[in-house]
């Protein structure tokens, strides 16, 4: 997995609630038997708009994604996450996500901020009045800043930060556990599933 | 003399359970996981990792797949059309084989929807930790499992591990007093609750529903209700197991048996909430205050009862929802007019579901305008309705009798949505272009959706009392 520590990046506001992962990634490029080649695909029938923000030049490279509450709710889809980072996003910023969502982001290096509602509002207020409006993410220090003095600080849990600073898998952290895998397994022998 | 123990809910007695290691410090749980179900989409990159990384399969006796999401649910003896549907057919169909998974391939009478054929074999049972990269996995929590859906990386830990590393969400008890009226089923009661809750009403939450409405269901009721605790949010639902559980799980194919069911029974009668155990939030809800629902909008909270008009406030609220639904507020939900109609999912394709429609849909005809189709949950399923000639119901009215599959739930397969079609679905999920881009869906109960097919519109169900066989 990509570790992530800070990045900084020009943002693209997505002002809507509730974004499910089907509009993320529609159910018809989920058939690949891949991780990569979803960024194409990102956001598909919404980018059929001329004036969706996804196709104004002003936001082309994008690296950040702004959004609304309950970002990433619905399927379990971890194609959602492939297909952001795919087309280039490595953190978003939402008041909140739905959970699934969330812990798939972790896995795959892409950062999900939690920001208040307030913080974000002064986000999209700013990202809208600059062209090349960008921001710096750091997971190191936990904070959101940018050229002019805007400064929010947000919280990781510290298992999933520690992961994503460093770039570890959870298969290599669990397998250090094995032991305690086969104590389980052997106290349970009896498991009715299957038998 | 020792202090009587606390008082525990279901949930802190799953999680003790199944835990192999804790974190300190309100870190994660390293949490065992004794049910893995896989299905076609979200697997094929997990196997590939373990292929990549020289891992194998460490319980294949835990996991069980199946074909579901892109299967065609019609003329199953001809190839895929799709190749790349086919592909990922052929990909778990390899991975099954090359792991030793037990697969319930597509000439298999068992295979059918996940969510539905674990119940359906006995794997789900009272007290398991199940999981599926499938967010419905909270459909077996009706069963007072401990079920949620994954992602396809923690697919590939958990077929390496049998664990998951989790953060132990939050109880929320969700308790539904007196009884449902008649005509009114368990789907309306979860849409009611999604209304009132919010799609993100129970994000971080394990709910537990209670009370005796809950209880008077039904277990395929309450797998409906569990199946949707996702639509709100919730990371799990769950229902206390008890004689009505057990009585559905006796002689199942993997259910325990003779000495060993005694034993499971005593152990499942230990599971449900001690009485005076705290839940983080509850919330209290009046069954017989539930009308039968249909959903106006672009999420199931978008919910309305069908005999009111779509909210007045959501000309503000859900003006984006309403454009793309091509709906006004004000609009009387019996005046919504329908194009097509799907009977099936994981959240309401099970017998129970297929007997309501059919009991409406007896002796009467689907409206010229509407194209009306049912897909069986299983194929077991598909041959119990078939032995209570409700095939020959179904097909009488103009229905199309299906194979089993998750079909125009999310349209993976062939059967989908034309762009501006709209159709009465009993699936999940209303999101745009979730059965077809372009297409409009409307989600209520398995009876609803049969009384739209004949009405051509929606319209309550009492409008169709049952006729004589």
């Amino acid at each position: 997995m990509e570790a992530f520590v800070s990045h900084t990046g020009l943002v693209m506001p997505l002002d809507r609630a509730n974004v499910d992962t089907d509009q993320i990634i529609p159910k018809q490029f989920l058939k690949r038997i891949e991780r990569t080649g979803f960024g194409p695909f990102l956001f598909h029938d919404w980018a059929r708009r001329p004036d969706f923000v996804m196709n104004q030049p002003r936001y082309a490279g994008a690296s950040v994604l702004l959004a609304r509450a309950n970002f990433g709710c619905g399927s379990s889809r971890e194609h959602a996450p492939w297909a952001l980072m795919d087309h280039g996003f490595r953190a978003v910023i939402a008041p909140s996500y739905a959970d699934i969502f969330y812990g798939n982001c972790f896995q795959n290096g892409l950062l999900p901020v939690r920001l208040s509602e307030a913080e974000v509002d002064e986000l999209f207020r700013r990202a809208a009045a600059r062209e090349g409006y960008r921001v710096t993410v750091d997971l190191g220090a936990c904070t959101v800043t940018d050229a002019d003095g805007f400064r929010a600080d947000f919280t990781v849990e510290p298992h999933r930060r520690e992961a994503l600073l460093d770039g570890l898998d959870d298969i290599g952290r669990t397998l250090a556990h094995a032991g305690a895998i086969a104590a389980y397994e052997a106290a349970h022998a009896a498991r009715p599933a299957g038998g | 003399m020792t202090p009587a123990a606390p008082p525990r809910t279901m949930l802190d007695k799953l999680w003790s359970r199944h835990t192999v290691h804790q974190e300190p410090d309100g870190g994660p749980t390293l949490l065992y996981i004794d049910l893995h179900l896989v299905h076609e989409v979200t697997s094929p990159q997990a196997f590939e990792g373990l292929r990549l990384t020289g891992r194998r399969v460490r319980r294949p006796d835990l996991t069980w797949a199946t074909l579901d999401h892109n299967v065609p649910t019609s003329d199953r003896h001809l190839p895929i059309a799709d190749p790349i549907s086919a592909q990922q057919v052929e990909a778990l169909i390899a991975n099954c084989r090359d792991f030793g998974v037990p697969l319930y391939d597509l000439g298999a009478r068992e295979q059918g929807i996940v969510h539905i054929i674990g119940p359906e074999q006995g794997l789900t049972q009272p007290g398991l930790t199940i999981v599926c990269g499938d967010s419905h996995t909270s459909t077996h929590g009706a069963f007072g499992a401990y079920a949620i859906g994954i992602g396809t990386t923690e697919v590939e830990h958990v077929l390496a591990t049998q664990t998951l590393w989790l953060d132990r969400p939050r109880t929320m008890e969700i308790r539904v007093q007196g009884s449902l009226p008649p005509g009114v089923t368990a789907k309306d009661l979860i849409l009611g609750i999604i209304g009132r809750i919010g799609t993100a009403g129970a994000r971080g939450h394990a709910i537990e529903y209670t009370g005796p409405a809950i209880a008077a269901l039904d277990m395929e009721g309450r797998m409906t209700v569990c199946n949707m605790s996702i639509e709100a949010g919730g990371r799990a639902g769950m229902i206390a197991p008890d004689d009505t559980t057990f009585a559905y799980l006796e002689g199942r194919p993997h259910a325990p048996r003779g000495a060993a069911w005694e034993q499971a029974l005593d152990d499942w009668r230990a599971l449900p909430t001690d009485p005076g155990a705290a839940y983080d939030r509850t919330v209290t809800i009046d069954a017989a205050a539930t009308a039968p629902q249909v959903t106006w909008g672009t999420n199931p909270a978008h919910v309305a009862p069908v005999g009111d008009r779509i909210p007045e406030t959501a000309a503000e609220t859900a003006a984006r929802a309403l454009a793309y639904m091509d709906l006004r507020p004000g609009t009387a939900i019996a005046d919504i007019a329908l194009d097509r109609v799907f009977i099936g999912s994981c959240t309401n394709a099970r017998l129970s579901d297929l007997r309501a429609a059919a009991a409406v849909v007896r002796g009467r005809r689907v409206h010229p305008r509407v194209r009306a189709m049912v897909v069986p949950g299983s194929g077991l399923i598909k041959a119990a309705a078939e032995r209570e000639g409700l095939d020959e119901v179904f097909r009488q009215a103009g229905f199309e009798w299906r194979d089993a599959g998750c079909s125009m739930c999310l349209g993976m397969n062939p059967d989908i949505l034309q762009p501006g079609e709209r159709c009465a679905s009993t699936s999940n999920r209303n999101f745009e272009g979730r059965q077809g881009s372009g297409g409009r869906t409307h989600l209520c109960s398995p009876a609803m959706a049969a009384a739209a097919a004949l009405a051509g519109h929606f319209v309550h169900v009492r409008a169709y009392p049952r006729t004589p066989n």
